[in-house]
């Protein structure tokens, strides 16, 4: 089969295509949003279940059910994500899988587009189950089947851990033959997904009892690989996932003068590490994101009789994501950076486009506002983030999704006035409801803004699972109707939309503005299709 | 021939597309290719970059090394100085002179072609403007590609395959636009 140009979400998911998947579970979210969005483009994919859910929790918990049934399943997510899939994330590990059972997340060292840098391998770890981590797209396209496959053989879900370099790269990928789907087969053991503490205490020394064929799995993983015969034994190098690359790139056209261990497969094999160790006078440890191998080797009774370099002693930056230069430079050899960015270049920060409804929105907003003074409104995750930047400077805080609403209504009990809480209809649908119904309980001061551009924004423009319900949500939840406001953000509504805000500022309890208009861009996207 | 570009420009100005084109032609020569590219949240009016690498040998990193980069391709005049860490001491800048100013404190423009005149090797000119004589004001980003050419070693032949290839469901008068465009972007570049 010819190769087909890739990015490596695309690679993954083409890879679980071919493995026989039958339904893929996500939210959008940078760098993960294409494994779903090329599933959704996909011939291939048609009958298998592809649409979006409300979040990666209810995402996460879909894919334990399609596992329960018997079929190979993925759930995918950003790093931040799997805080939101925590709970049934680890409690998978407990279960485990019946079904092929993949958890795919995809971190972003460097946050281009997240607010934090966490590493996923940490909750692999955390849970006890293998990880897999892809070096490059074809990889990404194995992982796939050979993760259901070990998936299976331990009944175990299995982390699949992307980063932003790889999800959003290009590159060639040669598919195999693809396979058929599971048939629907319930457990064997009606008890596995019963974790009540009896049922639970098993399933945790059933987990620990694995932890030793994991890591015989990982020693014989063909993604993993042990170049013990070099020629300068006073380096050995281990590279996990993409820094494999980097240490390639640097000595390209050149041999490699030290042991290699390339770790894509975890936990550890720790017999090859400790191998290495004994081999060298000292090791460099090459991970893209957290130190976590390296803290794994160097643990806290470590005495230094060798050293171990990386992240933790400053040979490689403690944040921040790897690349070619930050490689060359831990390895001792000259730094290649060429002319410096010009004094003259300036920043070019992203912005709410020309047309945005939430700029209007938020214009009107700030007027209501002019009396109280800056200080007064939460927010959270989505383009209306962006309403931070100038001119608008309109709100005051960004945590996590769903945080807007009850981040006011933490500040409304305290006595802070007005609490204003503005959030995109898609993270209302994500998270938000439950915070709504802890203002509605606590008859809260708070005014909620769902600013509704009828889209997933920030991420392409993907759909949600509340469109066109939001006035009926919020009213079943308990706003009462008089207090549930809907306009139109145009300039032209200027004053009609600085009323609103303010009368429902002034109403003491729970009142819902929704600002309605469609996003430009999936606007702008409807006319060309339509030509 | 190994070939290492970074391509700039703002979010929303067809640099994908660019590297799209050179990709097509590339991989019709058997080159291994790898693209990395920005999404998300840095789309949004903000700065965009795409490091595009071929090779007729392996090719491991997905990024550019500092100082690795033959050409920075840019549809921006400001953005392509932004890269000048990527580019190599003989590299190529082959941009468009015309500002994108979506920012409040866009710097004096003159200030930013001195900059890229202070680079020996250089191509700096007004491709907006050439779209617009041409009638093909869409296709600005193919323009710059055009000048570009000669110094990625492909053949005028070669990218108007890939962009036949690449347009084609978009219909005859959009291809013929690009052609133009490539073309009127080579009598700049040789």
């Amino acid at each position: 089969m010819d190769a087909l140009m890739l990015l490596g979400d695309e690679a993954l998911a083409q890879g679980a295509l071919d493995a026989g998947i039958s339904g893929f579970y996500a939210y959008p979210g940078t760098p993960s949003t294409e494994i779903m969005e090329y599933v959704q483009r996909s011939k291939q994919a048609e009958g298998i279940h592809r649409t979006w859910s409300s979040n990666e929790k209810t995402a996460m918990e879909s894919a334990i059910g399609m596992s329960f049934a018997g079929k190979r399943t993925m759930a995918m997510m950003k790093h931040v994500g799997l805080n939101v899939a925590a709970d049934p994330f680890m409690n998978s590990a407990f279960t485990g899988a019946n079904g092929g059972l993949l958890v795919a997340v995809a971190d972003d060292p460097s946050m281009h587009s997240s607010q934090n840098e966490q590493d996923s391998r940490f909750y692999g770890k955390f849970a006890m189950i293998p990880i897999l981590e892809p070096s490059n797209q074809q990889e990404c396209y194995d992982m796939a089947f050979y993760g259901f496959e070990l998936s299976e053989k331990y009944k175990v879900p299995v982390l699949i851990r992307l980063t932003t370099r790889l999800s959003h790269s290009r590159a060639g990928v040669v598919r195999r033959a693809p396979i058929s789907q599971n048939g629907l087969k319930t457990p064997d053991d009606l008890f596995q997904f019963m974790l009540l503490p009896a049922i639970a205490r098993k399933k945790y020394q059933h987990l620990i009892e694995l932890q030793n064929d994991f890591v015989c799995e990982s020693a014989k993983s063909p993604f993993n690989s042990f170049q013990f015969e070099a020629k300068d034994l006073s380096k050995g190098i281990i590279c996990t996932g993409l820094a494999y690359n980097y240490l390639n790139e640097v000595f390209q056209g050149k041999e490699i003068p030290y042991p290699v261990v390339k770790i894509c497969q975890y936990p550890l094999p720790n017999e090859q590490i400790h191998e290495l160790y004994n081999k060298c006078d000292s090791l460099l440890i090459l991970e893209e994101g957290m130190p976590l191998v390296e803290e794994q080797l160097k643990g806290l009774a470590f005495t230094g009789m060798k050293p171990i370099h990386g992240r933790l002693d400053g040979t490689l930056t403690r944040d921040g994501e790897l690349n070619p230069n930050k490689v060359a430079k831990a390895l001792g050899l000259p730094d290649t950076y060429g002319k410096p960015i010009p004094a003259v270049v300036t920043g070019r920060p992203p912005m709410l486009c020309v047309g945005c409804p939430h700029s209007d929105s938020y214009l009107a907003l700030n007027e209501a506002l002019t009396e109280y003074g800056r200080g007064h409104v939460f927010s959270d995750i989505g383009c209306y983030t962006l309403g931070f930047m100038p001119p608008y400077n309109a709100i005051n805080s960004c945590v996590d999704m769903g945080a807007s609403i009850t981040m006011a209504k933490g500040a409304a009990d305290s006595g802070h006035f007005p609490a204003i809480a503005v959030i995109g209809d898609s993270t209302f649908a994500h998270s938000g409801l439950t915070g709504l119904l802890d203002c509605i309980f606590d008859k809260s001061n708070v005014v909620i803004v769902i600013l509704d551009n009828s889209t997933t924004g920030m991420t392409g423009g993907q759909d949600y699972t509340a469109f066109g319900k939001l006035e009926d949500i919020c009213a079943g939840l308990g706003v009462e109707k008089e207090h549930i406001r809907v306009f139109v953000p145009f300039k032209k509504n200027f004053p009609e939309m600085v009323q609103i805000y303010k009368e429902e500022i002034a109403y003491n309890g729970v009142s819902v503005i929704i600002p309605r208009r469609e996003c430009v861009q999936t606007l702008k996207r409807k006319h060309k299709m339509e030509g | 021939m190994k070939k290492d570009i970074i391509l700039a420009g703002v979010g929303g100005q067809g640099i994908l597309t660019i590297a799209t084109i050179i990709g097509t032609a590339a991989l019709k020569r058997g080159m291994h290719l790898k693209q990395a590219e920005v999404h998300g949240m840095s789309q949004r009016g903000g700065d965009v970059q795409s490091h595009l690498r071929l090779s007729d040998e392996a090719i491991w990193s997905d990024l550019i090394s500092f100082g690795g980069a033959d050409m920075i391709l840019s549809v921006e005049p400001m953005e392509a100085l932004r890269y000048l860490p990527y580019l190599n001491a003989e590299g190529w800048i082959i941009t468009n002179a015309v500002p994108f100013n979506n920012i409040a404190n866009y710097p004096d423009v003159e200030d930013i072609y001195s900059e890229i005149k202070s680079i020996p090797n250089h191509v700096l000119f007004e491709a907006d403007t050439i779209a617009k004589e041409i009638k093909a004001s869409r296709s600005m980003n193919i323009v710059v590609l055009g000048a570009a050419i000669k110094h990625l070693g492909f053949t005028q032949a070669e990218i108007e395959d890939a962009i036949r290839a690449i347009f084609a469901r978009k219909g005859e008068a959009i291809v013929e636009a690009n052609i133009r465009a490539l073309q009127a972007g080579i009598a700049i570049g040789n």
